[in-house]
């Protein structure tokens, strides 16, 4: 009964390449921005970078992996979370105000998770069952987050317990390494849960996950709670390196959580991201600013060095994936 | 294997009794089912009155169905027919406005295709439902994924146990692990009736499932279809190949505007047929107007394009050429074609004599004489439903309107008031009066004066009339005349096949991208142009 169109099966190596081409560009993008960095530090300094930079770079890099990771799932769905930079600068100011000793440092710790989750889930049902759109949901909502900050700690000041920056960053020592691959074990376990596959079905595309009885208001509802919950373990990694708190802290990370979504490899029509990806988007976003320091590049035009890396990032994605997908 | 219709209202106790042990039985493979002898014939699945509408379209009307367990039940009909959306409420997709779905003789509600899913019921639709960026063996057991470690999916073992589903199938070429993009078209519909297959139900929906397969899959297909029929599994098929109507289906059902007009265990083609189209006498068609002899206004040669294998003809001013056969085989693109919206691949495209090349709509809109396209979709290709009814007029004849780049309101008012009382478009504020508030009828109307306006002298005019009421309709076969006497060339598709045969002095019939048949005279039929459409030449 077997029909007789022969077609071999292809080697498991070239699907593997081919179907996660974008991903591996963002591993090969990083490691360019390694080598630039190591050669630029050694031109200038005349020695390689020691352990106190390697520890200054993870921790750097590590609030905008966390929050690129929330980020990501948003991604899958096709959608996009603003209001990210607002939860973390919520949980930056809760941090600051309401941290004092380990007890209260543990329990609030819980809160300002919970808090971020609740901040999803406020994006999400707007998303999901009012059918709103993630852009204009998250960019009203971005605001009345940061305006909480600002209730919650009017001025920057404050005190984070050391506790938290002995637990979170470990300076000294590159042990906050770990927490990068707390993230790819958190992805690959999300990756392989029914909640992981119904939210990559539904950025596939909705009709096909409702018709495969996928739950797809509640799916997107997910990825926005996720996407707040690790906004906030991202502000907790911001606080325990300031040490102090700044109700503004959590700004930046609006644009740069999604480069470093989009420089790992993600597409915006969704359904296809990896957060290997994204954390080497976040690896790399940061490596820049070193490199361009160390090529004595005037810092005010940064940014547009980081702009012109993601438009190129994005086209060779698009141009990789389109080799890989047809040279078969 | 009992002959005389069941009627599952005046089962008796025990009969009651043993389905409802069916509803709760954990087991609901077929063969279990078919090991049970008592069971066939009883009916699987039924739909009693059932009305859907969309909007002012109304889909389903009054509908009565039913299939039973150890039978392949056809449902037939043209399209728009409401074959689909039937499929669709009973597989939990849609739900219905009113009436009721008794599955196992007992009535059930559901909230979703998952609920469908549980309660037995397979289905693969029409349009594909594949998740592009997944591999085929994510998208085989997306439901069903084997888990590892702590519950956890296991991703290693998917493509493993998706070549098991696979070869279970004898489709061991196409490989697991490829992503479902990747797949060709008939590739991608074998996957998609593995999938349905492997969930074991035992009432299974199948909605036009060979559109896009070869014969030999086709041949695979009907011995999987067989087997589960000898399992006891209640199969619902729909095709538009008579053949294989006649080669699978146990009984035949036929629809005709949302019901259905007739069940039969055997019937002949013409008798569906006459069925399918039916006679609708409510409705009065103008006569055509005497085409004069001319030169043609378009000839096209040897078309290609996707869709469109090696489609030629001519068609000169007043006349009305019909463009017929069964959705999906190659009008829509044809249209397109000649429009610029779709990829055209070889051939030659003339107007009034000269060779053009019409690679978007506005060469279209140029090219001469002017080619207008007044697609079915109003929504999602015609119309801008939140501008208002004159923008969406103007929109197409702009720069003759415009100055400088800037539009010469006078000008535009005239040329808008004019089509607005040529049409009778109901609107007392065109500047103001917003499109997505107006009834389809009056939406279709604008559409059409849109490309009026434009003096285009060739109207490709895609299934126009289509979700329109029956008073709109009458004023739409009488634009379309009289603007053939007025000289200009009509190419004209309509999914009512009634309208082609009574507003068109000829009628190309079209099957899988190339000309089946010519029709021509006066008196050409829709049951002529239907069968011309159904028969395979080649056979």
């Amino acid at each position: 009964m077997s029909l007789t169109r022969q077609t071999a099966w292809r080697a498991p190596s070239r699907h593997f390449v081919a179907q996660n081409s974008t991903t591996l560009l963002a591993l090969v993008i990083l490691v360019f921005s390694v080598v630039a960095y190591l050669v630029l530090y050694y031109q200038s300094l005349g020695h390689f970078p020691d352990q106190y930079d390697l520890t200054t770079i993870i921790d750097t890099a590590l609030p905008l992996a966390w929050v690129g990771l929330g980020q990501t799932i948003v991604v899958v769905t096709r959608g996009l979370d603003l209001s990210v930079g607002g939860v973390m600068s919520v949980a930056v100011a809760l941090a600051a105000s309401r941290m004092h000793d380990v007890g209260t440092m543990i329990l609030w710790c819980v809160i300002v998770l919970l808090v971020g989750a609740f901040a999803g889930f406020v994006n999400g049902v707007l998303v999901a069952y009012a059918k709103l759109a993630p852009i204009l949901v998250t960019l009203a909502t971005l605001s009345i987050f940061e305006g909480i900050a600002l209730v919650v700690l009017p001025q920057p000041g404050g005190q984070i317990p050391v506790g938290l920056t002995n637990v979170l960053t470990n300076p000294g020592h590159p042990y906050a390494l770990i927490y990068l691959f707390l993230i790819l074990g958190i992805w690959s376990v999300f990756r392989r849960t029914s909640l992981g596959t119904a939210i990559f079905a539904t950025g596939n595309d909705e009709t096909a996950a409702t018709a495969n009885g996928i739950n797809v208001a509640r799916a997107t509802l997910a990825a926005y709670v996720l996407s707040g919950l690790f906004a906030a373990v991202a502000g907790l990694f911001v606080a325990a390196q300031t040490t102090a708190g700044d109700p503004g802290a959590g700004n930046p990370f609006v644009l740069t959580s999604i480069a470093a979504v989009f420089l790992g490899g993600a597409t915006i029509f969704g359904g296809r991201a990896h957060a290997l990806g994204t954390v080497c988007g976040a690896l790399v976003l940061t490596l820049i600013v070193s490199v361009l320091f160390y090529a004595n590049v005037n810092q005010l035009y940064q940014a547009m060095y980081e702009g012109l890396l993601l438009i190129l990032a994005v086209l060779l994605g698009i141009l990789v994936g389109k080799l890989a997908r047809t040279s078969r | 294997m009992s002959e005389a219709p069941v009627d599952s209202r005046t089962g008796s106790g025990s009969e009651r009794a043993r389905r409802e042990a069916a509803v709760v039985s954990p087991e609901r493979h077929p063969v279990a089912l078919g090991g049970q002898g008592s069971s066939r014939s009883s009916v699987g699945v039924e739909a009693r009155d059932i009305h859907k509408s969309y909007g002012p379209v109304r889909a389903v009307e009054a509908a009565n169905f039913a299939a039973r367990f150890g039978e392949v039940h056809a449902l037939v009909g043209e399209n728009g027919a409401g074959k689909s959306t039937l499929i669709k409420i009973l597989c939990g997709v849609a739900r219905p406005d009113s009436g009721a779905i008794l599955v196992r003789g007992q009535e059930a509600s559901f909230s979703g295709p998952l609920q469908a899913q549980r309660a037995g019921i397979g289905t693969v639709f029409q349009e594909l439902t594949l998740m592009r960026w997944m591999s085929v063996a994510e998208n085989l057991l997306i439901n069903v994924p084997p888990r590892g470690f702590g519950g956890l999916i296991s991703r290693r073992k998917l493509p493993e146990l998706g070549a098991e589903v696979l070869a279970q199938y004898g489709l061991e070429r196409i490989d697991p692990r490829a992503l479902a993009a990747d797949l060709s078209v008939a590739d991608q519909q074998l996957i998609e009736i593995v999938r349905a297959l492997q969930r074991r139900p035992d009432i299974l929906f199948l909605d036009e499932p060979t559109a896009a397969l070869s014969e030999t899959e086709v041949d695979w297909l009907f011995s999987l279809v067989r087997d589960l029929r000898d399992n006891g599994v209640c199969t619902v098929f729909t095709s538009h190949r008579w053949r294989e109507i006649e080669t699978v289906a146990d009984w035949i059902t036929v629809f005709r505007n949302g019901r259905d007009v007739g069940t039969a265990r055997t019937m002949d083609e013409d008798e569906a047929i006459q069925l399918m189209t039916g006679r609708t006498l409510e409705r009065i068609f103008p006569k055509p107007p005497a085409v004069p002899e001319s030169q043609p206004a378009l000839r096209v040669k040897d078309l290609v394009a996707d869709g469109v294998r090696s489609v030629s003809f001519e068609i000169r001013p007043g006349e009305i050429l019909g463009i017929g056969g069964l959705a999906g085989h190659g009008q829509r693109q044809l249209f397109l074609s000649l429009f610029g919206a779709h990829k055209v691949s070889g051939g030659t495209i003339e107007v009034q004599g000269r060779r053009k090349r019409i690679r978007k709509p506005l060469d279209a809109i140029r090219s001469g004489m002017g080619i207008a396209l007044v697609p079915e979709d109003r929504k999602s290709e015609g119309l801008f439903m939140p501008m208002s009814v004159r923008d969406n007029l103007s929109l197409a004849q702009l720069p003759a309107l415009s100055r400088f780049g800037l539009i010469r309101w006078g000008k535009e008012r005239a040329s808008v008031g004019k089509v607005i009382r040529t049409l009778a478009i109901r609107s007392a504020a065109p500047t103001r009066d917003r499109v997505s508030a107006m009834s389809g009828g009056n939406q279709q109307k604008v559409l059409i004066g849109r490309w009026l306006a434009t003096d285009a002298q060739i109207l490709l005019l895609y299934d126009v009339t289509r979700g329109v009421d029956v008073a709109t309709k009458q004023e739409i076969y009488q634009l379309i005349v009289e603007q053939a006497a007025a000289g200009k060339a009509v190419l004209f598709f309509s999914s009512e096949t009634e309208e082609m045969a009574h507003l068109c002095q000829r009628v190309l019939v079209l099957r899988e991208g190339r000309v089946n048949a010519e029709l021509t005279g006066d008196d050409v039929q829709a049951d002529q142009i239907v069968a011309a459409a159904m028969k395979d030449r080649s056979q």
